[in-house]
């Protein structure tokens, strides 16, 4: 969706080739293009004028050596400041010494409170922990009904009471769980502006009175330029302990992220990816500084191919990419361990470049179906021999798939294109990508 | 009570739901300009942080910016304090004017072209059924009969939530249970509206990403399906946007409206601290006129939107910033 950042940086940096430093005068376009993407993803002006003063320190007099474009340099120089600025990563919740666990969360209205507090129970429902969720905003119209209906999805137990005030109910369901032995208790509150003295102080009274050991501040990963007064007023008010990124399954850069970071100092523990209550993941600071500087996610990618992909499978796929002997039969494989993944659209958009590749492209989750009645359609020689697939046995395929021979020879086209692609990654730049010291940016493969 | 104590009550609504916008702008702004100060690059670089502190984005504020700078050589302008007014000037120019903005005011419908059919549309969290509650109200109103149709069928609780707000404007609902096919949902909705003589219906949707393909050709379907029975529907999609968002606002005007023509923004929760500068780089870049504003969380909270008084009650304490600089 973005005209990538490390693009225009080699742009702006052309005129250090051939110099040996990073100077003042060569750096200052750059940095220019680097503010613009930093406000571009949302980023807070007074964030990224302190950021931009400390990267600008920073490179000045750094080498340009090796086969390392000053571009690729700047990059990673940024990428390495935000990383640093982003703190570590710290998805846990802290634990009381005696039970139950008190963990409230709040935040501005529509911010996704409810649904992480699902996500949340659930997550430590997997580690064996006995959630309560406790439904204290008593404001949006069937708040409680939405987070009664969440538990009993997830079968957990949610605590309400009708006509009470939040306060009341909390206390209350702090009983329920010393009672029925629930050893965490997941306040949800209701959302509210900072400028609303009257909630703010209802929210900071829940605090006080429940001491949580966990207060943890919420906020949508589109949130723009208000984002620093937010999350400050939340803090001055309730002290967060950490902070919850949610929607980041959409298309923002998440510039917020930074801009919270750096006002409150409170690491961000949570990220929300999605509707189900599945979707949360820990906050990893890499992944946030690629995808504000609109470098892709391709760590999240790695990690879910991990987690779907056998090393075996993995060494064999490597092995025939390698030899250049990808067949439409590893192709079927690979579909299926793709849809194991998840949606392909999320999946191509975590790759480097790829955003920008796919914008306006439509994917058809469907088409997953369609292709693999088409791969399965072929002859096993077929599959192994492409080359074999002439007019004919194209009209078979598409006969017997049940689909027009234009999506069959669409089909053999992406293949052959798959193979291209794969041969220019096997070249020396899979390792690099994956392990190397260096990332490797889109740029990179259209030189020659 | 007349017209023109009508318009200035709306105007005073407006004001009050704009204070917080106007003030911190124009505390700002008040910062920036003091009279007698001349027009330089630091100038414009002040206006310039305010404009993207706002959530204007990078492109408008340059382009804004821009325009200044021109009209400042062209008309041959020294004095500082004159910025405002041009820049005022400048961005009621990039605002958009809806072709309804007439009917807008008054809620009123082309009475030959019953029922007036309107989609309510946008991302997770932006306040969809609150603003549907609000319209549903404001046309009750209005005098007119409207019909509800919950095709959020997805969230948890969604329905409950509408029906609330639905009994709160004391209007009828259509509604299946949860997990229901939103476009049947739709097409029921309507289908009824034809036969009780319905005047407005509004259609609720699931807030969806507009990076998930399939939930957007849903909302695609969800337009198509109604047009089986009335070929000009929806007459009205409304993208609901939050007031917080930053850039990604663009985005989400950019997608939706590709499988939903977006005849018009509401902007929510525009009584916080947040801008809402993003409509006017939506208006720069799309054309998109803004046609109401959410200022809380009452049932009386929407306000009609006209870029003359949004602007206006941006600037409006703009002769006292000249009058305590000078």
């Amino acid at each position: 969706m973005f005209e990538s950042l490390s693009d225009k940086l080699e742009e702006a940096l052309k005129r250090i080739r051939g110099q040996a430093k990073i100077t003042e005068e060569n750096v200052t376009e750059a940095l220019t293009e680097v503010r613009r993407a930093l406000l571009d993803a949302d980023v807070n002006f007074n964030v990224v004028k302190k950021f931009i003063d400390d990267v600008k320190e920073k490179s000045l007099g750094i080498e340009v050596k090796g086969n390392l474009l000053p571009g690729q340099l700047m990059i990673k120089l940024i990428h390495d400041e935000l990383v640093a600025l982003m703190g570590t990563s710290k998805a846990d919740i802290a634990q009381a010494p005696q039970a139950p666990t008190i963990v409230m969360v709040a935040g501005l209205q529509g911010s996704g409170k409810t649904t992480f507090c699902a996500k949340l129970a659930f997550s430590l429902k997997k580690k064996g922990r006995q959630p309560l969720l406790v439904a204290c905003d008593i404001y949006r119209p069937a708040a409680i009904d939405q987070l009664r209906t969440l538990g009993q999805s997830m079968s957990l137990p949610v605590f309400s009471k009708d006509g009470a005030k939040p306060l009341e109910i909390a206390n209350e369901a702090l009983q329920y769980a010393k009672k029925f032995g629930r050893d965490i208790v997941i306040v949800d509150t209701a959302g509210r502006l900072t400028i609303d003295e009257e909630m703010m102080q209802e929210v900071a009274d829940l605090k006080d009175s429940l001491k949580p050991h966990e207060i943890l501040f919420v906020c949508d990963a589109m949130t723009g330029q208000d984002a620093v007064n937010t999350a400050k007023a939340f803090d001055d008010r309730l002290s967060v302990t950490g902070v919850v990124l949610t929607k980041l399954d959409g298309d923002t850069r998440g510039g917020a992220a930074l801009s919270i970071r750096a006002v409150t100092g409170k690491p961000i523990k949570y990220v929300g990816i999605g509707e189900k209550v599945d979707a949360l993941e820990p906050f990893f600071p890499e992944r946030i500084a690629s995808r504000i500087l609109g470098m892709g996610d391709i760590l999240t990618l790695v990690e879910k191919a991990q987690q779907q992909i056998d090393e075996k499978d993995a060494e064999k796929l490597e092995e025939k990419l390698r030899k250049n002997q990808f067949t439409f039969e590893d192709f079927l494989e690979q579909l299926r361990m793709i849809k194991k993944m998840g949606s392909l659209r999320d999946l191509l958009g975590m790759l480097p470049g790829m955003d920008k590749a796919l914008r306006g492209v439509q994917i058809d989750e469907k088409a997953f179906a369609r292709v693999e009645a088409m791969v399965l359609s072929m002859t096993k020689e077929e599959r192994s021999q492409p080359k074999l697939l002439n007019g004919s046995r194209r009209k078979r395929i598409a006969a017997g798939s049940g689909t027009s021979v234009q999506d069959v020879n669409r089909l053999i086209k992406q293949f052959e294109d798959m193979q291209k692609m794969m041969k220019n990654m096997t070249k020396g730049k899979m390792a690099s990508m994956f392990g190397g010291q260096t990332p490797q940016f889109p740029t990179s493969s259209r030189r020659p | 009570m007349g017209l023109f104590d009508k318009i200035k009550k709306t105007f005073d609504r407006l004001s009050e739901g704009l204070t917080k916008t106007r003030d911190t702008f124009v505390s700002k702004l008040r910062a920036v300009l003091f009279a007698g100060r001349k027009i330089d690059a630091a100038l414009l670089a002040e206006i310039e942080e305010i404009l993207i502190t706002s959530d204007v984005g990078v492109s408008t504020s340059e382009k804004l910016i821009e325009r200044l700078k021109v009209r400042v050589r062209d008309e041959k302008l020294e004095d500082a304090s004159v910025i405002t007014e041009i820049l005022k000037q400048e961005i009621q120019a990039l605002l958009a004017t809806s072709p309804s903005a007439a009917n807008d005011a008054t809620f009123g419908i082309d009475a030959a072209n019953k029922p007036h059919v309107i989609m309510v549309i946008g991302v997770n969290g932006v306040g969809k059924t609150t603003t549907i509650g609000k319209l549903a109200h404001n046309y009750k109103a209005a005098g007119k009969k409207v019909l509800i149709g919950a095709a959020d069928t997805f969230r948890a609780a969604a329905n409950e939530q509408l029906e609330v707000w639905a009994s709160r404007a004391g209007v009828d609902i259509i509604q299946q249970q949860q997990g229901a096919d939103p476009a049947a949902v739709a097409y029921d909705t309507l289908k009824a509206a034809v036969s009780r003589g319905v005047d407005v219906v509004i259609i609720d949707t699931a807030g969806r990403l507009h990076n998930k393909q399939g939930l957007m050709q849903e909302l695609e379907k969800i337009g198509r399906v109604m047009k089986k029975i009335k070929a000009d529907v929806p007459n009205d999609i409304f993208l609901v946007l939050d007031a917080t968002t930053g850039q990604n606002a663009l985005q989400q005007a950019r997608e939706f409206t590709k499988v939903a023509p977006i005849t018009g923004l509401i902007l929510t929760k525009l009584d916080g601290t947040a801008k809402g500068g993003a409509v006017l780089a939506i208006a720069d870049a799309l054309s998109m006129p803004v046609r109401y504003i959410g200022v809380g969380e009452k049932i009386d909270d929407l306000q009609v939107f006209s870029p003359s008084t949004f602007v206006e009650a941006l600037f409006e304490e703009r002769a006292t910033v000249h009058e305590s600089a000078s």
